[in-house]
C-alpha cells in the first residue's frame, strides 16, 4: 500500500479480517488537503461528519478505494462497523480523520458509537 | 426564598398527598441543591442558598448534582471549561451549609483522556465537599469501554457490572446507573439486561415508602429521541420503580433543565458546567451551542422548564446568576 500523503500524524494498523484483503487505518490530525488528494491512483472518497450526520449517508466505492471520514463537528464522533466488519476508529475530535481501504464487495453498515442515531452505509462494488 | 422563584406543584390526587407537596424550584447556574425533606425533593439554586442561608433541619439530607463538566473541551462554545467548573466549585464552597455529597452525572471529560481526568481530579480537590458519586457519560468511555473511568471513580462504592451501584443515605435509596455503553446502531442510551436484572433485585427488599433517587447520564425518559436523548430500555427500569411513593430521576447529557412528572416519578435534567446545548429540535443537531462570550454564564443560567402532571400545572420561573 502506497502512502504519498505527508500526514501530520498517522497511525497505521494492519487490520485482520477473516477474509484477508482489507483495511488500512489512518488517523490524521490535519485534513483539508489530505482529504482531496488521490492516493496511489486510487480514488479517495470523503465522508464528512457534520451536524451529527454522515454525508453522504450512503457511499458507493470500488474495492480497493480509500474512504476517509472527517469530523467537522465540535463533538467527538466514531466510525464503527455494524457486525465488526472493519476496524473501528478511535474517537475523532474536530477536524480529525479516519481512513480505511474498501474491502471485498458488499454492503457495510456503520454508526457512531457515541451517538448511535448516526448511521451510514458503504457499498463496495467489485 | 422568594415565592415567585418557586415551582409549586400540588400532587395530592396521586396518593402521596400526606407528604404535602412537591416543591421544585427552577434554578440557574452551575449546580443544584437537592434537599430531601419528608421523602420529597426540593431543589434550589446555589445563589439562592447563599443568599437565604440554610433552611435544613438537622435530620434533613442535602446533596448536590453537577454534570457535564467536559474537561478538555476548548471550542468556541466555551474556551475555558475549567474556569466555569471552578466557578461551580466556588459556589458549592460558598454555601453556608455544605451538601453531604455531590453527584456527578457524567461527561467529566471531553475525550476520556487521562490528562483530562487528572485536571478534573485536581480541580475537585478544592471542593469542601469530599464525597462524590459518579456515573459515566459517553465522553468518559470513548476508547476503552470505561475502564479508566471505573478505575478512578468507583472506589467508594460497591459497583457491579459496567459500574452501576446503589447506596443509602438518611433513609433515601440512591441508585447510579450506566446507560452509555455498548450502544447499538440507530439506538439510544441503553441499560442492558444485566443491569436491569440487578436493578430489579436491588429494589426488591425496599418498602414502597422508601424515597428513591436514580441518577444516570442520558435521560431515562424520551426527551428527544431524534437526537438520541433518551434510553431505549428505560421503561423497564421505570416499571420496577412505579410502586414507590417518591422517585426522583436525575440526568445530565442535554445541558439544560427539563423536568417531567409521571405518576410518582419526577424526571429532572441538570445543566452543564461547560456549555449549553440547543433546546430539543431547535437546531440541525445537538452539540455545543455558541453564545456570545459575555452571555455564556447567563445562558447557562437561563432555565426553561415545562412540565405538568395530571391536571396540576407547574409554574416555572427562571433566575440566573449574572
Amino acid at each position: 500500500m502506497k502512502h504519498m500523503i505527508a500526514f501530520v500524524r498517522q497511525n497505521k494498523k494492519a487490520v485482520l479480517l477473516a477474509i484477508l484483503i482489507v483495511l488500512n487505518f489512518c488517523l490524521a490530525a490535519r485534513g483539508d488537503e489530505a482529504a482531496s488528494i488521490a492516493v496511489g491512483g486510487d480514488k479517495r472518497n470523503t465522508i464528512e461528519i457534520r451536524d451529527f450526520m454522515f454525508n453522504p449517508p450512503t457511499l458507493t466505492v470500488k474495492a480497493g478505494d480509500k474512504i476517509t471520514w472527517i469530523n467537522r463537528d465540535d463533538e467527538p464522533h466514531t466510525v464503527v462497523s455494524v457486525g465488526k466488519k472493519f476496524q473501528k476508529s478511535s474517537a475523532l475530535d474536530t477536524d480529525q480523520e479516519f481512513t480505511i481501504t474498501a474491502g471485498p464487495a458488499g454492503t457495510y453498515e456503520y454508526f457512531c458509537s457515541v451517538h448511535p442515531k448516526m448511521t451510514g452505509t458503504i457499498v463496495v462494488e467489485k | 426564598m422568594n415565592d415567585h422563584n418557586h415551582i409549586l406543584h400540588n400532587i395530592d390526587h396521586d396518593g402521596i398527598d400526606r407528604r404535602g407537596f412537591l416543591k421544585c424550584m427552577a434554578w440557574a447556574g452551575t449546580g443544584v441543591l437537592w434537599t430531601v425533606s419528608g421523602g420529597v425533593l426540593i431543589s434550589k439554586t446555589l445563589a439562592q442558598i447563599a443568599k437565604a442561608g440554610p433552611v435544613l433541619l438537622a435530620t434533613d439530607l442535602s446533596f448536590l448534582q453537577i454534570s457535564d463538566s467536559h474537561i478538555g473541551f476548548s471550542k468556541e462554545a466555551n474556551k475555558d471549561v475549567t474556569e466555569t467548573f471552578k466557578i461551580a466549585l466556588d459556589r458549592i464552597n460558598a454555601m453556608p451549609a455544605p451538601p453531604s455529597f455531590l453527584i456527578h452525572t457524567g461527561d467529566i471529560t471531553q475525550l476520556s483522556k487521562p490528562e483530562e481526568f487528572d485536571t478534573f481530579d485536581q480541580l475537585l480537590k478544592s471542593c469542601r465537599t469530599k464525597d462524590v458519586f459518579f456515573v459515566p457519560g459517553e465522553h468518559d468511555v470513548l476508547n476503552d469501554g470505561g475502564k479508566l473511568y471505573r478505575d478512578r471513580y468507583l472506589k467508594s462504592v460497591d459497583a457491579k457490572g459496567a459500574g452501576w451501584y446503589s447506596f443509602n443515605k438518611n433513609g433515601v435509596h440512591f441508585i447510579g446507573l450506566v446507560n452509555v455503553l455498548e450502544l447499538q446502531a440507530g439506538g439510544l442510551g441503553q441499560l442492558g439486561e444485566e443491569q436491569l436484572e440487578w436493578l430489579e433485585a436491588d429494589l426488591k427488599g425496599l418498602g414502597a415508602d422508601t424515597p428513591i433517587v436514580v441518577f444516570a447520564h442520558i435521560p431515562l425518559w424520551a426527551v428527544y429521541p431524534q437526537w438520541g436523548w433518551g434510553t431505549s430500555d428505560s421503561e423497564r427500569a421505570l416499571s420496577f420503580l412505579k410502586r414507590f411513593a417518591s422517585v426522583t430521576v436525575l440526568n445530565g447529557h442535554i445541558h439544560q433543565v427539563l423536568q417531567k412528572v409521571e405518576g410518582n416519578i419526577t424526571f429532572h435534567t441538570a445543566m452543564s458546567t461547560a456549555f449549553p446545548q440547543p433546546a430539543p429540535g431547535t437546531a440541525p443537531s445537538p452539540g455545543p451551542m455558541k453564545v456570545p462570550a459575555e452571555k455564556l454564564r447567563s445562558m447557562l443560567g437561563l432555565t426553561s422548564v415545562h412540565y405538568k402532571q395530571g391536571n396540576s400545572a407547574l409554574a416555572v420561573v427562571d433566575s440566573n446568576l449574572s
